[in-house]
């Protein structure tokens, strides 16, 4: 048992879904106790979907757990299929159907009997693996589904496409502002002269899936999802796969040069070198920018980066590299694939932060006060309360990070809006900062500092109000000086003496 | 609308039971709140923490009082000893909070694996010395408000026989040693004064959880009328809990408690007032004038409390009179809500609600056929356990003007011309007593007044009509 808040990554089924959902015409089925539809209030609320999301319950309640399904979980796929008459079922195990056993194969394979449509068992442990880890493995196993059903049928088509094609994978619903890295994908493959094969999940037809080894290369953006799936395509079809995310000025450029030469090995002649600069130079405003004197002001600017695996790796090495900004520590949620996130951060920061605890975060941040973080939504709380601006750039999020506006993070339109989000970030931090010490609004007595940690010493009110008088910026620095100082010397409470003599000890 | 008078009982219907409702759980979200020394302690797996880390929004960044003993695979194939990781946690959790009482949350997954989470909890409580309340608030057995009834039902069982004070007491003061007790820290004359204001009658406990507003609204509205009430489950503090004496008397506030009542008159041996509820002028008049009948107390100034309450929301009352509503169900307060509904002068088309409780419910129901009689409207149709595909083939035939549901339906209903409320918002918005007829209504015109804002733009179906199957 572990005693937990919060979590960062759902849990299996969710992934699962996300995938099913994000096809069309695709119905998912779980075998779930009542209420853990919460999906679809999600997918309603935060996506603000028009149309209903295509999850239903075949509820588990006293009876299944007596009796077990019977005939529930077959008669409701089988109802599912004469009503909305999906291309595919997805029946989805959650916790409760992976300790109740039941042969959910079987039930599968008696409703295939009668349904029209096609009806899968998602193939997903329930105590094993998180959201992300089930949702590339869910999207791997219906192509694999069907590639082979289309081969049984003599249906794959031969050979690639004539022009340099390519299959996007990865984009599904509830993904990190997915919606406009799409448009911005498919923006950029046509500025580069590569037909569009397919995309998948979001919007795809399973009718699609057979095209999918026409592809010159596979481009998987994210590192989370997509992975499983061109790996099965390489495999089984030779089909190479970029996965450099294009996020950020160099990555972009480095995830275009290598299209260039997966397909010049298949016999195009691309260059986009060129291309490269002149997006770089004229659309991008990013290389512009750091070059301006806004960023010569960001230098050397403390931050810390939290997220999943490809949006904290991607930030990492933007504010490093392409800012200047000293990244104090980043670190990733997705524990499972850490030695790819090491990897990729370590030269850009001074420790890389491997942790799903959420307290361990908000301490590490408490720890460095950096002037900006970039991580969740629950790393932008910890930066309300210790008053530190959060850039949001990874799941888990809230409806305000499902924007309407255009806001890709990849590719050249990306940059300009990660530069906007790190630019916003910063300054907040610095006009708050100057507010203070030119005594702007600070009347507020109390400053806990800690996120878990609370101070057993005491400060008195001449204490605390000569601590007041320090800038903001240094003031949590002082504050844990002086504790330290007073701890030391065993001083119970923290007057303005005690405060002045840290100062002196230190020789600040 | 054209209407005759239907004269026929209300009809009660059963579908299949795949609706979308909120996982019991829930309620750790408004329990917690209202219970200040408390912690909650969820066992389940992620699927319950994600549910609740969800639905719960931007509380769960506020250092909530209720966690999650999440399961590993090791507790689910008993490679791990419940006994000592529960212990293990509720030491941390004394540690760092120090609650006066740990409410275990048992969920499905501790159903499957029968974990026993009653037997534990009497060993572990002597062990840690913190008061352990079990209640199996899971979604195999229960939906979202009736996670409530669990909780509420567990706690009676922990509200005190006797007044600590009681035997010290004369014999006067003696029966009123609860109040004196809920006073604590009150000056004497003050709880003196009030004696006079009451009549003489039976103890009376009322159980429901609501805001503190609330609470002090409802007690004013029954000390109006000289009753006195001599506690509340659950309290502002685990350590305040009422006592409750054999032949107390014990009213509900809220329609899902019904395993409450039940735990109340069987193991407690109080007398049940079955009364509707008071939500809406209509049903808090009629609560109050139960508790009085019960007491044989003649109600004074209900008649003009209830007209001057209408009058003051006809604003409100005008713009959903002639109207229909469908209840597509997920609270159970859809018929308390229905009953007002209809005394505002709608229609209802359906009221969908998880379980119905025909007993404790039979006054709220009485309520609402009576009300539908006198506004000559056809009694609505009770579907129990709703099927919520049926529902949307019924709501696409009868076009109510306002659907009062679910998240999950709202977006896409609306997309699809039909005015939508959620649901989940009367849960916890002030619906209760006379004073909050104005938030219930506020609540139930909002997409109405929204629409007409909206109105002739011309954009009212959002999405292509599908193509009949």
């Amino acid at each position: 048992m572990k005693l937990a808040y919060w979590m960062y990554a759902g849990p299996a089924h969710i992934g699962t879904l996300r995938v099913a959902s994000s096809f069309k015409n695709v119905h998912a089925i779980m075998h779930a106790p009542l209420g853990d539809d919460y999906f679809n209030v999600m997918r309603s609320m935060l996506s603000r979907e028009k149309n209903f999301t295509p999850v239903t319950t075949s509820v588990v309640d006293r009876n299944v757990l007596a009796r077990g399904s019977q005939e529930k979980v077959v008669d409701n796929i089988i109802r599912k299929d004469g009503e909305e008459h999906p291309d595919l079922i997805v029946l989805t195990p959650t916790c409760t159907s992976s300790i109740l056993q039941e042969d959910l194969h079987n039930f599968v394979e008696r409703a295939q009997l009668e349904a029209k449509g096609d009806v899968m068992l998602a193939d997903v442990n329930h105590y094993r693996f998180n959201e992300l880890q089930a949702a590339d493995r869910t999207l791997h196993q219906i192509v694999q589904y069907y590639i082979e059903k289309a081969r049984k049928r003599g249906e794959l088509p031969e050979g690639k496409t004539a022009k340099p094609s390519v299959n996007i994978i990865g984009n599904s619903t509830l993904g990190f502002h997915n919606n406009h890295d799409c448009t911005e994908l498919k923006r950029l493959m046509a500025d580069l002269g590569i037909e569009i094969n397919t995309m998948i999940p979001e919007g795809a037809s399973v009718h699609d899936l057979k095209k999918l080894p026409q592809a010159w290369f596979n481009l998987v953006p994210y590192r989370e999802l997509g992975l499983a799936t061109a790996a099965y395509l390489e495999e089984q079809f030779g089909t190479p796969c970029v996965d450099i995310t294009p996020m950020g000025v160099v990555e972009t450029a480095r995830c275009i040069r290598k299209i260039q030469q997966v397909i010049n090995a298949q016999g195009a002649e691309a260059n986009y070198e060129e291309f490269i600069s002149e997006q770089t130079l004229n659309v991008s405003q990013a290389v512009w920018f750091s070059r301006s004197i806004d960023c010569q002001n960001l230098t050397g600017k403390k931050a810390v980066v939290f997220g999943d695996n490809t949006h904290a790796a991607a930030m990492t090495k933007i504010l490093a590299r392409e800012m200047g900004i000293h990244v104090v520590w980043a670190g990733t949620y997705c524990k499972y694939d850490a030695d790819w996130f090491r990897e990729q951060v370590s030269e850009y920061c001074d420790e890389v932060l491997i942790t799903d605890d959420h307290g361990e975060i908000g301490d590490a941040i408490a720890r460095v006060e950096p002037s900006a973080i970039f991580g969740t939504q629950m790393e932008r709380h910890v930066g309300k309360r210790l008053d530190i601006p959060c850039g949001v750039i990874a799941s888990p999020i809230h409806v305000q990070n499902f924007p309407i506006g255009y806001k890709p993070f990849l590719g050249y339109e990306g940059t300009n809006q990660i530069t906007d989000l790190i630019y916003n970030s910063f300054t907040l931090g610095m006009e708050d900062h100057l507010l203070e010490i030119f005594g702007g609004h600070d009347t507020k007595e109390v400053i806990t500092k800690g996120i878990s940690a609370d101070s057993d010493l005491n400060w008195s009110k001449d204490g605390q109000a000569e601590l007041n008088k320090i800038p903001g910026f240094v003031r949590g620095k002082v504050k844990r000086n002086t504790e330290k100082f007073a701890r030391e010397r065993g001083f119970k409470e923290i007057n303005a003496e005690v405060l002045y003599a840290a100062k002196e000890s230190v020789g600040a | 609308m054209t209407t005759t008078q239907q004269p026929e009982a209300l009809n009660f219907e059963c579908e299949t039971g795949n609706y979308h409702t909120f996982c019991p759980i829930s309620c750790v979200a408004w329990l917690y709140q209202k219970i200040e020394d408390s912690f909650f302690l969820v066992i389940g797996t992620k699927t319950c923490g994600y549910f609740l880390q969800n639905a719960m929004g931007v509380m769960i960044f506020a250092e909530p009082r209720y966690a999650m003993a999440e399961l590993e695979e090791g507790d689910i194939s008993a490679q791990l000893n419940d006994y000592e990781e529960l212990k293990r946690l509720c030491l941390q959790i004394k540690r760092d909070r120090n609650p006066s009482v740990i409410v275990w949350i048992g969920t499905c997954t501790t159903e499957i694996i029968k974990t026993d989470l009653e037997g534990l909890a009497p060993k572990l409580e002597s062990d840690i010395g913190i008061p352990i309340v079990v209640a199996r608030a899971n979604g195999l057995d229960y939906a979202f408000t009736q996670g409530e009834d669990t909780v509420l039902a567990a706690m009676a069982h922990r509200c005190p026989t006797k007044a600590p004070a009681a035997e010290t007491e004369t014999e006067k003061s003696d029966r009123n040693a609860i109040q004196k007790l809920l006073n604590f820290g009150k000056k004497k004359e003050e709880v003196v004064q009030d004696e006079s204001e009451y009549v003489d009658h039976p103890p009376l406990v009322l159980f429901g959880s609501l805001p503190d507003p609330v609470v002090t609204q409802l007690t004013l509205e029954l000390k109006k009328q000289g009753i006195r009430v001599s506690g509340w489950l659950p309290a502002k503090r685990f350590t305040e809990l009422p006592v409750i004496e054999e032949g107390y008397y014990v009213a509900g506030v809220n329609p899902f408690l019904s395993r409450t009542a039940t735990t109340l008159m069987r193991r407690r041996k109080c007398k049940l007032i079955g009364a509707p509820f008071p939500i809406g002028p209509d049903g808090t008049r009629a609560w109050v004038e139960k508790i009085c009948s019960v007491f044989g107390i003649t109600p004074k100034g209900l008649d003009e409390r209830e007209a001057q309450i209408w009058e003051s929301v006809e604003d409100y009352v005008k713009l959903i009179r002639g109207k229909s509503v469908f209840f597509m169900g997920d609270n159970l307060l859809e018929i308390s809500q229905a009953r007002f509904l209809v005394r505002c002068g709608m229609t209802v088309q359906e009221i969908g609600i998880p379980y119905m409780d025909k007993r404790y419910q039979a006054a709220e129901l009485a309520l609402l056929e009576k009300t539908c009689q006198e506004m000559g409207v056809p009694l609505p149709r009770i579907v129990e356990k709703p099927d919520n595909y049926n529902q949307l083939q019924r709501i696409y035939a009868s076009k109510p003007d306002l659907v009062i549901t679910g998240m999950a339906h709202a977006n896409p209903l609306e997309a699809r011309g039909i005015n939508t409320k959620w649901s989940v918002e009367f849960t916890f918005a002030q619906i209760h007593g006379f004073t909050n007829t104005r938030d219930i209504l506020e609540l139930v015109t909002r997409p109405l007044r929204r629409n007409t804002n909206l109105q002739d733009m011309g954009w009212d179906k959002l999405v292509k009509e599908e193509a009949k199957i």
